[in-house]
């Protein structure tokens, strides 16, 4: 083992550095996280003459924090302070490409990649030192950015730093820390609390004008007319950009784009077709369509027999609906694009836009600037394309393209309705047998890479179709993601029924099928260990064999005081678990809910969590993200469903589509975190949505006696289904 | 010309009197504070204060302010000087993409300017309009309750 100390005297901070082996880094020849796919340290990394140090992360920031742990790994490894660093995010002319920010993925991929990266540029650093000073590197001292006093940047030159990165790396030792593991105030909050200018929605260039989109009103509008003399005395108005179907407004001022695109709505006539199911046979339709059928995991013969339990659950339509519409600037000059974008895959959009625009993408750039929160693939890229095309038509000027509400609510893709059925039963020891789950689900990934991913590419006089969808593989999956139950199971067998007809848009909305699956699942869990007369979360332990599994359901029950719960009329108490794509995070969450009969109001009152996600950089980071994600999936359970007819989306803004407000908050929500320092990260970001939606139902049967199998669990099904 | 009296100036303003003040605010004085979220007055993205009491600036005409005081997030402190709710919000991480905060924080402003000192329930009954997707709701109840203690 290439095992190294650096030993301080005289009283100098002692910095003790050993190699711990993980799991990334660990496969033969494999460099660890996003260095494999980009292995210079210098493309990371780099040291200044000033030593100012910079680092660079092919992803972006979408409110999740992902900055502040990204600098904290890099600090701790180069033995700086957190404020020393400057990080860059993802820009096609800057940074890695670590294609999207995406899968709470974040963490594994780019975090492992600097916490190497930054570890062999110390070794690096401690080279030239020991070098330079005649001292083995191991009597080094390493403190605050100077080694044995000289500053790093006084120790670099040239390309040292221009070196291949190694499979293995001589990693500090994670129980001496100074920086991760320890709550660090986020970068970028106090920026948006001063209203300074850092979402794209606030970049104003030299010169900039303001585009709206006229934007179809259904998937399968065409343009027939636009009466342009209706356009003629708009005030501001510079152009108007039409290509096909596809047809912008441009004007010196925002409100004047604004009242133009008002005006142009009044002066189009559209050719629409229904091309939508009927909503009253969502789930029909759902079934009835064509699906590539796969036997996603079998172990042992899954049988038939008496006592046979079997369930069907449902999810609607559901939205991402970010609070700021979408948002792009760009800005075509000298035959090149620059597009500010808050996209989750600049590189990825890179190509879609270069080819919708028959460009080279060496001529493309995008530029992540945040946006308001995305959670998954929301209409972030279509206005990136939007923005393309207009700018395209006005070359030497900015162009600022908003999305109106309207817009954001009728066109980002949805995540994708669902449905799914389980069978099993209980043995005669109080263990599940037979264990059958079923799945049908639309792809969960549309995502630029193809111009034909791309909304507006489907308007243009020559229409980008969308390539023919695939399936995301196991072991993470798409809609199958989380369909396989982490739980140990005499005969299982897990079918996904890949539905590859979309009459919706649809896409990633964060943890993809694993919101429905473990929803699905985790309520057929408790309807089971309701037959088996067992205590839902000893019933959980019981068919829990991983030991990290167990700890998070043991912290969350515990945390809860679920042994000592005095039920009290009216409300009732739930449990939910799921490790996230069977091979991320660990995830339980215990809460409490109240029913109002009447109203057929449901509250949570408590909701607990517990969560694994390996090796904690950023402790309040994670919280704030499954604190997030706890109400969020509060949310999309108890209210959220997409509306329409047969033709249009009709949920088109916060009335048509609501969501969860303040007075339907939770008394309290608590996170209970498990560090596993020095194990691989696990990523947050989605953990929470799953167990959250399963607890909530399992508290709604507890509290009502009555089990409700659709969702969302709005007051309308609730009254339904306690017989009002 | 139509004049307003934005965060304690006088600023003259070339639009059309229809032009809801969010626009005027961003577009032509480049305050990004106040956010364009619904235009429809449904999220709350948008509130500022008018003489103190929360407005939604996207429906919000600029004809129909007259010579009453505007303040925006920006009139509320800076990173030099920051007001009390910015203090709060900072102390308590309440934000994730921080898209909805300044409508919150002018939101929570508001409350406070008329009741010092409100009770949870009465925070969240006051914070209704405004809507977060990020979920940092519970945050920002503490944040609010932190600036109603920490004047």
């Amino acid at each position: 083992m290439n095992r190294r100390a650096f030993i301080a005297r005289g009283g100098a901070l002692i910095v003790s550095f050993s190699l711990f082996a993980r799991l990334a880094g660990a496969q033969a020849g494999k460099l660890p996280g996003s260095l494999n796919n980009e292995p210079m340290l210098d493309a990371w990394i780099r040291v200044g003459a000033d030593s100012r140090i910079t680092v660079f992360t092919g992803k972006a920031e979408l409110g999740q924090g992902i900055k502040t742990a990204l600098i904290q790994v890099a600090a701790e490894e180069l033995v700086v302070e957190p404020g020393a660093i400057e990080l860059v995010t993802a820009d096609t002319a800057r940074t890695p490409d670590e294609q999207y920010t995406a899968g709470s993925q974040s963490m594994q991929e780019s975090g492992t990649a600097i916490l190497h990266a930054a570890a062999q540029v110390r070794a690096v650093l401690a080279d030239l030192a020991a070098k330079r000073l005649g001292i083995p590197a191991e009597r080094l001292t390493i403190r605050d950015g100077a080694i044995n006093g000289i500053r790093y940047g006084e120790l670099v030159a040239g390309q040292a730093l221009h070196v291949r990165a190694q499979p293995k790396s001589p990693l500090s030792d994670p129980t001496a820390r100074r920086v991760m593991g320890k709550p660090l105030p986020r970068v970028d909050i106090p920026a948006k609390v001063f209203g300074q200018a850092i979402y794209v929605q606030d970049l104003r260039l030299p010169g900039m004008v303001h585009a709206r989109v006229l934007r179809p009103p259904s998937y399968g509008a065409r343009l027939r007319a636009l009466d342009a003399g209706a356009l003629a005395k708009m005030p501001g108005l510079l152009k108007v950009v039409r290509d096909g179907s596809f047809v912008a407004l441009v004007a010196e001022r925002e409100f004047q784009a604004v009242a133009a695109v008002r005006a142009a709505a009044k002066a189009a006539q559209w050719d629409e077709r229904a091309t939508l199911p009927d909503p009253q046979q969502l789930y029909e339709t759902i079934r009835r369509l064509p699906s590539q059928d796969t036997v996603i995991h079998e172990a042992g013969k899954a049988g038939a027999g008496a006592g046979m339990i079997e369930a069907e659950y449902r999810r609607p339509y559901q939205m991402h609906a970010s609070i700021g519409p979408s948002c792009a600037v760009g800005l075509y000059r000298d035959d090149a694009l620059t597009v500010w974008t808050h996209s989750q895959g600049v590189y990825p959009l890179r190509g879609a836009i270069a080819e919708m625009l028959a460009m080279p993408k060496e001529r493309v750039r995008c530029i992540h600037m945040e946006g308001s929160g995305c959670y998954g693939h929301n209409a972030a890229d279509d206005a990136a394309a939007d923005a393309a095309l207009v700018a395209r038509a006005l070359p030497g000027r900015p162009v600022r393209v908003q999305w109106m509400r309207e817009e954001e609510h009728a066109w980002e893709p949805y995540g994708p309705a669902m449905l799914s059925k389980a069978r099993a039963r209980v043995d005669a020891s109080g263990k599940v047998e037979d264990f059958q789950y079923e799945v049908w689900s639309n792809t969960h990934s549309t995502r630029p890479g193809p111009a034909g991913y791309l909304a507006p590419a489907w308007h243009l006089e020559k229409p980008f179709a969308p390539p023919p969808p695939r399936p995301i593989p196991q072991p993470t999956g798409g809609g199958d993601r989380n369909a396989i139950p982490l739980y140990r199971f005499a005969n299982s067998r897990v079918v996904h029924h890949f539905v590859t007809e979309m009459p919706l848009r649809v896409s990633a909305l964060r943890a993809l099928g694993a919101y429905m699956n473990i929803f699905s699942i985790e309520s057929f869990m408790d309807e089971l260990a309701s037959a088996a007369r067992a205590d839902p979360v000893e019933f959980r332990l019981r068919h829990l064999e991983d030991a990290r599994a167990q700890a998070v359901v043991r912290a969350a029950a515990e945390r809860f005081g679920w042994a000592a719960y005095r039920k009290q009329p009216g409300r009732g108490r739930g449990f939910g678990f799921a490790r996230y794509k069977n091979l991320a995070a660990y995830t339980a969450v215990a809460c409490e809910v109240e029913v109002d009969r009447d109203s057929g109001r449901v509250r949570v009152t408590r909701a607990v969590a517990a969560n694994d996600s390996g090796d904690i950089v950023n402790p309040d980071g994670i919280a704030n993200q499954i604190e997030g994600g706890i109400v969020q999936s509060i949310s999309w359970t108890l209210h959220e469903a997409v509306s329409f007819d047969r033709a249009r989306i009709t949920s088109v803004d916060w009335s048509g589509y609501p969501i969860l407000r303040f007075p339907d908050l939770p008394d309290s929500v608590e996170v209970q975190l498990i560090n596993r320092p020095g194990q691989p990260f696990l990523g947050t970001g989605e953990a929470a949505q799953g167990p959250t939606a399963a607890a909530l139902a399992n508290a709604f049967a507890d509290a009502s006696g009555v089990r409700i199998r659709e969702l969302p669990l709005n007051p309308a099904r609730v009254r339904q289904a306690l017989g009002f | 010309m139509i004049n307003l009296n934005v965060n304690g100036k006088t600023q003259q303003i070339d639009a059309d009197p229809a032009t809801p003040l969010l626009y005027v605010l961003r577009d032509h004085l480049q305050l990004d504070g106040a956010k364009f979220g619904c235009g429809l007055g449904q999220c709350g993205a948008c509130t500022v204060l008018v003489e103190g009491r929360a407005v939604l600036s996207c429906v919000t005409p600029i004809s129909t302010l007259g010579e009453r005081r505007v303040t925006t997030l920006e009139g509320l402190g800076t990173p030099d000087k920051p007001g009390r709710m910015q203090r709060a919000f900072i102390a308590e991480q309440a934000a994730q993409c921080g898209y909805c905060i300044p409508g919150m924080i002018m939101q929570a402003q508001a409350l406070l300017e008329a009741n010092p000192r409100p009770s949870p329930a009465e925070i969240r009954k006051h914070m209704s309009p405004n809507l977060c997707r990020c979920g940092t709701h519970m945050r920002i109840l503490r944040a609010v309750e932190r600036a109603a203690r920490e004047p």
